[in-house]
């Protein structure tokens, strides 16, 4: 075998680590938008071998919807103790409360869109210059053209059509007071990367994406779970499953698929044997061909 | 796992829609089972929709509502998919509108460019230019796609032709590795399947070619270079005295025990130490990300560069360049950029413009000093500060810079040292 080349996972590894490192170089209060899901988990995994020894020179920030699951809050909290990180909390039941936002109406209500204010207040009054995100470019289309350090104006927006070309290695994060960027390390995984990268690092994940017996409905071709934030109608019959989810988010929407998998290792071997997106279980993106690229414009993750 | 060993490669694609390029695209990633469930739902109503027969694979590579409405591909975009053997990167970018300033930033990164041309059109002004950006950006290898080979009835003849006009080009440039292979991405043939219709062609598939592409010499492994990112100070109880130096290895070697020259202070010292969270390293290269420790207190910061003493870089405030302006805003002569080089950022002002190549021609315009963007030149600058240099074409990392405007922040100019 020839010798001095990286394998594929190890050159992204260390091409996310070059990210975070100069995102703590170039900026002066960055945070890792933590949402307590497999992406923003292992862009934390990576931040704390980026700067070993040392603790990582970033708080977390989590954009709290009001409708969590109750294991992603605590997963949240017990890493946020072993880390000694800070934690900054936006949170959506607040923006409503003060009249920032209203909430949606009706059975498909969801607080998703709502959050973009929530997050673009709390990077305001935090002072956040970069917030980095576990947003992958394989994940959606508007996502595929994301730069890994990617301009927001005064008001939070992107404007896709007008990016800062970015060359080489060479990422230039200059902005004015009020502008901010976002960072997106693992831009270059792929959703199999991530798990592949979960297994080899067995890094610690929420219980949720294991496979459990819970109590869904059956909305949108997936299985929502049943919880006291979901408005159902008389016909969505509650019924208990065996499910794991494949991605995590607002509780009313994250939809769940049938499974058995329940070590990552057979995680990994079913994430590979799958025909649809992991974005096809949340009804956030369903909305719309462009329902991604809509709110990312307006300052969403 | 065998699948622990495979390497990443990256690519980028060179042609407009009109060779086929979405659609070679769509293929590639279709019949390598790329595509999922819901994507190709999602394509298929569209194509009824559009009226198109059967599935437009051209389709899977849509992206913004804009480019959508207007069928072209306004910025570049990126699209992954992995084979048993390799892990692939495209970097999709336009054929059309801002073509230079997107090829040239699709290509800074990539190992390999698959170059398009239409066999019923043959070589054109087009491919010169394409080629011509290849050739500046050093893309490792070049695998020129002929395409829509259904269109002249699969013809050895046609092909041959074609291969043998660009060969007399690609000789006038510095293009290294060619290789051609004649494919029809509409009907998958020569793709990721071998086709029927050309059994005279030997040679492999094109997802083939990608897949064995010996990309093992595309990064230095001779010059080391270590362009320090940030200095690491724990200042725990267990780590009181750690001071290690993290950054990427932009080419070459580093061993425990090496000796290096600190630039631009030219202190020398040992290495100590490798370090990353998993193990002490014995050595390490590119393109590790690392933690260095030295034997001696120097003072480091980023910006600086660690090299072996006995192989430095240049170390100048004068250089030589050709540069690709990406600006919408034209160069004003004796502006004062932001040049950023490595970890390294200085002064710089562009001394003179020497001349501008005609990417279509590939003519040299002298006396020209206006630079709009899409325009290639060289140009010469000058530093306020010493910048660590060596030519691009020996080291894409440590031989390319950009320029940035001060007074808006904008991302102005891509150079290649020579």
């Amino acid at each position: 075998m020839q010798k001095y080349y990286l394998n594929y996972l190890d050159e992204l590894e260390s091409e996310a680590i070059f990210v975070l490192r100069e995102v703590a170089a170039q900026f002066k209060n960055p945070v890792i938008l933590f949402s307590g899901g497999k992406d923003s988990i292992c862009v934390t995994h990576l931040a704390k071998k980026a700067f070993h020894p040392a603790k990582f020179p970033f708080a977390l920030m989590h954009v709290d919807t009001g409708h969590n699951f109750p294991e992603t809050i605590k997963f949240r909290d017990d890493l946020i103790e072993s880390l000694g990180a800070k934690l900054i909390v936006g949170s959506v039941q607040e923006s409503i409360d003060q009249g920032r936002v209203q909430e949606e109406k009706g059975k498909f209500a969801t607080r998703n869109a709502l959050q973009i204010t929530t997050l673009l207040d709390a990077i305001e009054s935090n002072k956040i210059d970069c917030a980095i995100g576990g947003g992958r470019r394989d994940e959606e289309k508007a996502r595929a053209k994301e730069r890994f350090f990617s301009h927001r104006n005064d008001f939070g927006e992107w404007d896709p059509k007008n990016q800062r070309p970015e060359l080489w290695n060479l990422f230039n994060g200059k902005h004015f007071e009020g502008e901010h960027f976002r960072s997106f390390p693992i831009s270059n995984w792929t959703e199999m990367d991530v798990w592949n990268y979960i297994l080899r690092e067995q890094i610690e994940i929420p219980s949720l994406y294991f496979a459990h017996e819970r109590d869904v409905i059956r909305r949108n071709d997936s299985w929502i779970p049943d919880s006291e934030y979901l408005i159902k109608d008389e016909s969505e019959e509650v019924v208990r499953k065996k499910i794991r989810f494949r991605t995590l988010g607002d509780i009313t929407i994250t939809g769940g698929i049938e499974s058995d998998a329940d070590t990552l290792e057979k995680i990994v071997e079913e994430v590979a044997a799958m025909r649809s997106t992991e974005r096809g279980n949340r009804s956030d993106d369903k909305r719309s061909e462009t329902a991604m690229e809509d709110r990312k414009k307006q300052g969403y993750f | 796992m065998s699948i622990d060993k495979n390497q990443l490669l990256r690519f980028t694609t060179a042609g407009s829609v009109d060779d086929g390029k979405s659609t070679l695209i769509g293929r590639l990633l279709y019949d390598s089972k790329s595509i999922f469930e819901d994507q190709l739902d999602s394509v298929e109503k569209t194509s009824q929709k559009k009226g198109h027969d059967g599935v437009d694979l051209a389709l899977f590579t849509d992206g913004l509502r804009d480019e959508r409405e207007q069928g072209i591909t306004i910025d570049v975009a990126y699209r992954y998919f992995t084979t048993p053997k390799r892990k692939f990167i495209i970097a999709d970018t336009p054929g059309h509108v801002q073509y230079t300033r997107n090829m040239v930033t699709g290509a800074s990164t990539a190992n390999a460019a698959l170059l398009l041309i239409d066999a019923r059109h043959g070589v054109i002004e087009q491919t010169k230019r394409h080629s011509y950006i290849a050739s500046l950006l050093q893309i490792p290898h070049v695998i020129v796609c002929i395409n829509k080979m259904d269109l002249v009835d699969y013809s050895e003849e046609k092909f041959n032709e074609i291969v043998e006009d660009y060969e007399a080009l690609a000789s006038k440039m510095m293009i290294k590795d060619v290789q051609f292979v004649p494919i029809s991405a509409l009907h998958g043939d020569n793709v990721v399947n071998g086709s029927e219709n050309m059994d005279w062609y030997k040679g492999g598939p094109l997802l083939n070619t990608l897949e064995t592409l010996h990309i093992g010499s595309d990064i230095n492994k001779k010059d080391a270079r270590f362009p320090v990112q940030t200095v690491i100070r724990p200042q725990s109880k267990e780590f009181i005295d750690y001071r290690g130096y993290a950054g990427r290895i932009d080419s070459g070697i580093f061993r425990i025990g090496d000796e290096v020259t600190i630039l631009p202070s030219e202190f020398t010292s040992k290495i100590k130490s490798i370090d990353t969270i998993d193990a002490e390293l014995e050595e390490a290269f590119a393109p590790m990300s690392v933690t260095m420790q030295l034997e001696d207190d120097i003072d480091i910061s980023r910006g600086d560069m660690i090299v072996k003493t006995k192989n430095q870089p240049q170390k100048t405030q004068e250089v030589e360049a050709m540069i690709c302006w990406l600006s919408n805003e034209k160069y004003v002569p004796r502006t004062k950029f932001i040049i950023k080089h490595t970890t390294n950022e200085q002064t710089a002002m562009v001394k003179n413009v020497e001349y501008k190549v005609d990417v279509n021609t590939l003519d040299r315009v002298e006396n020209d000093q206006d630079l709009e963007m899409n325009d290639i030149a060289r140009i010469a600058i000058k530093t306020a500060k010493p910048i660590m240099v060596d030519e691009y074409r020996d080291n894409r990392n440590t031989g390319s810079f950009i320029l940035i405007n001060p007074n808006n922040n904008e991302t102005v100019a891509a150079g290649m040292i020579i």
